[in-house]
């Protein structure tokens, strides 16, 4: 057989992605039918330069969900004779699943369209979660100190100062290492780091439903129950049902990542609480006689949600291109993974005689954090204009 | 301004303090010197001889008091080897260990000896910086006037054509990691088979396989514009699209102010409103975060030092923590602490200097 052509490839490569089109186009038909009803998410459609970022983000986002259809070969099988193979080169063999490398094979003979799809599961499974806990943990810490100020404010500024004074990839090469894997310090990171969400939902239902006991009692207990059993199983591997687990691996990863998001939320979140303290509906709430954290989650913390969603999108994009300098420098990823930022080390080796190998994931890369930056930027240009 | 500056000083020592203690800290683990003990002597240690190596070389202490003779402050420990002979920290270092001084440490200027390198920490962080130094400089002096330029221009009418395009390409900027336009940029312009290279070399237009180098290892020696062009563009793409939406915010907030309405409404030609009135107001916000991209130009180095091959500082911090280096981590360490809070330092001071509108008591 001979190899394929650029259009060929095109054309193949979209019919695999085919699910991921169907599924986008139905979110986008839904959502601009209903986008009147839709609040902040609807106004993203009015905006060209939200729907382009919004686009690209659920394409990626889609194409994570749905890996297993997609790839054509399995990203971790070598085939001999493909090292190295040009885009769109014939497998020789009889009985492979698909007769062709859509892009090419990498140095050790894997197919290249395969490993990228599988990234993107891989860096979509981890950079919106670290986020999240990145926000939990700046967002519990930062509006008491933005609104007690004090001795509070300046302890956790001070040590939120710390961490940002150091270059990310030192405390990378610090943080992410086997060595400190055998000491347990993840461990330890983790089990402070992944208590903050808890915290936070457990004050916000509390600080909300302390006058209803019934309600209080639910919300409290599903969160306790959920929680509890999460966190046994993420931060300690000791889940009682066996379903939740971290990779020692990916649990370094992921507290390296969290720990250097989080006072940069922090010092976001307390600048915003510094500023919304001063409104008077605060002062309204506080003559009412409202507790502190009543008045922290559930009146200040509402106001500064425009800024904070933008941000989201923002350090998710941020986020990936840490996971993918982890990567790029071989931290804490296994050699075999697909994740885009160790792929594209692997690939830069030979990158003037092979360069598909690299070039795939990087461009992966760089449109799903040019996605979430538009996609910043048309909400950060919708909530402005209200 | 004294008592501000003051403040800010303690503030900054005890920064360096608590960073550089943390890095001593993380790089002093057990499982880190285990690693040490046994590179160092024989990989085929039990553990009780690696726990009598640490020992007698003086790890075997609590990590604050290390600390402080690491720091200079306290004096360094003494001990004798096997044979009776004086060991320790000063004395093994010095050439008569009778005038070995009390105390050595970074403060003294003994930043100990590099494992890797063979040769002191001082000397190899030195040489490494030189040739980081000059990457950042014309970093530095490509990236600046660009960013700067094109802020302006983007920001001079709002909502224009320019400033649409010049918009979204320091959005594309911002969005590709060093480690990508790095790939990209040798890829186009450095690969033999692909890119432009091939072409160029077809039609005879140059002499050698491509036309920009994809290492800058020979930079190291003499500086070319075809051995430097990359790395330079590589780091100088992501800071040039920061720097200028920032400027560009800043531009147009300006460019909204009575004070600009009230030039153009008396007559004021467009080109002299923005040089004289709107410029230097509007490049006070672009000299903070100028100077808070020091931080982030040493990530930036580690990247490109590696992906080019160039021997530099961001090179060397590499090799250190590959190489379970300590002291030589160590000292990269102060390195990039210092320059990270002299920068903040910079940043801060010169924001109250420009905008007279903040006055600190």
């Amino acid at each position: 057989m001979e190899p394929i052509g650029g259009l060929a490839i095109l054309g193949r490569a979209a019919a695999q992605f085919a699910p991921v089109f169907v599924a986008v186009a139905v979110t986008f038909a839904l959502s601009l039918r209903h986008r009147r009803r839709l609040g902040l998410y609807g106004k993203l459609f009015g905006s060209p330069v939200a729907m382009t970022g919004f686009a690209i983000v659920m394409f990626w986002v889609f194409t994570a969900l749905f890996a297993g259809w997609i790839v054509t070969h399995d990203p971790l099988a070598q085939v001999s004779g493909m090292r190295n193979a040009g885009p769109g080169a014939p497998l020789t063999g009889a009985g492979a699943p698909y007769p062709y490398y859509l892009l090419g094979g990498d140095s050790l003979a894997r197919d290249v369209f395969s490993r990228m799809v599988m990234g993107a599961r891989r860096v979509l499974a981890i950079a919106p979660a670290a986020t999240l806990f990145a926000f939990m943990m700046g967002i519990t810490l930062g509006v008491p100190a933005g609104y007690f100020g004090g001795r509070l404010d300046t302890l956790l500024a001070f040590i939120a100062n710390l961490v940002l004074a150091f270059p990310v990839i030192l405390l990378f090469y610090l943080l992410v290492t086997p060595e400190i894997r055998a000491t347990g310090i993840p461990r330890v990171l983790a089990a402070i780091l992944f208590l903050f969400p808890i915290l936070f939902l457990v004050i916000l239902w509390n600080s909300r439903f302390f006058t209803n006991p019934r309600k209080r009692v639910i919300y409290l207990g599903v969160t306790l129950v959920v929680g509890l059993w999460a966190y046994a199983g993420l931060a300690f591997d000791a889940d009682p049902l066996g379903l939740l687990g971290m990779d020692p691996n990916l649990l370094n990863v992921f507290v390296a990542v969290v720990f250097v998001n989080a006072p940069t939320v922090f010092r976001i979140v307390r600048g915003l609480a510094l500023d919304i303290r001063t409104r008077d509906y605060v002062a309204a709430a506080q003559t009412r006689g409202e507790g502190s954290w009543y008045i922290m989650l559930w009146e200040i913390l509402p106001n500064a949600r425009g800024p904070l969603i933008v941000d989201f999108c923002l350090r998710i994009g941020y986020t990936t291109i840490l996971l993918g300098t982890l990567g790029f420098f071989g931290l804490g990823v296994s050699p075999e993974s697909p994740d885009w930022g160790s792929t594209i080390n692997d690939g830069r080796r030979l990158l003037t005689i092979a360069p598909h190998p690299a070039v795939v994931p990087a461009l992966a890369l760089m449109s799903l954090v040019l996605g979430l930056n538009l996609l910043a930027d048309g909400l950060r240009e919708e909530s402005l204009r209200d | 301004m004294s008592r501000f500056l003051l403040r800010r000083f303690a503030t900054m020592v005890l920064t360096a303090l608590a960073l550089t203690f943390a890095v001593f800290a993380l790089t002093n683990l057990g499982p880190n010197l285990v690693k040490l003990a046994k590179t160092e002597a024989s990989v085929r240690m039990t553990d009780a001889q690696v726990a009598s190596w640490l020992s007698r070389n003086g790890y075997a202490r609590p990590t604050l008091a290390r600390y402080g003779e690491w720091l200079g402050v306290l004096p360094g420990w003494r001990g004798a080897d096997a044979d009776g002979r004086p060991r320790g920290r000063c004395l093994d270092r010095a050439p008569d260990p009778a005038a070995a001084p009390r105390r050595c440490g970074v403060l003294q200027g003994d930043w100990g000896f590099s494992t890797a390198f063979k040769s002191g920490v001082i000397a190899v962080i030195g040489r490494s910086l030189g040739a980081t130094g000059w990457l950042m400089a014309w970093v530095m002096a490509v990236m600046v006037p660009t960013a700067l330029a094109l802020g302006v221009l983007a920001g001079m009418r709002e909502g224009s054509r320019t400033d649409r395009t010049l918009s979204t390409a320091a959005i594309v900027t911002t969005a590709t990691p060093e480690y990508v336009s790095g790939v990209v940029l040798i890829v186009v312009l450095a690969s033999s088979t692909v890119g432009i290279s091939p072409l160029l070399a077809d039609w005879g237009l140059i002499g050698s396989r491509t036309l920009f180098l994809g290492t800058a290892t020979s930079a190291m020696e003499r500086i070319t514009f075809w051995n430097f062009a990359l790395p330079v563009l590589t780091m100088a793409l992501y800071g040039t699209g920061y720097i200028a939406r920032m400027t560009r915010a800043s531009m147009t907030e300006v460019m909204r102010e009575q004070y600009i309405r009230t030039a153009r409404l008396k007559g004021v030609p467009f080109r002299a409103v923005i040089l004289r009135h709107a410029l230097r107001n509007a490049l006070i916000a672009p000299f903070t975060v100028i100077m808070l991209q020091f931080p982030w130009l040493l990530n930036g180095v580690v990247i490109v030092e590696t992906l080019f091959n160039y021997k530099g500082f961001g090179w060397t911090l590499v090799q250190a923590a590959g190489n379970n280096d300590i002291e030589l981590l160590l000292g990269c360490s102060v390195v990039a602490v210092v320059v990270v809070l002299v920068t903040q330092l910079i940043s801060d001071v010169g924001y109250v200097y420009l905008n007279p509108r903040i006055r600190v008591a």
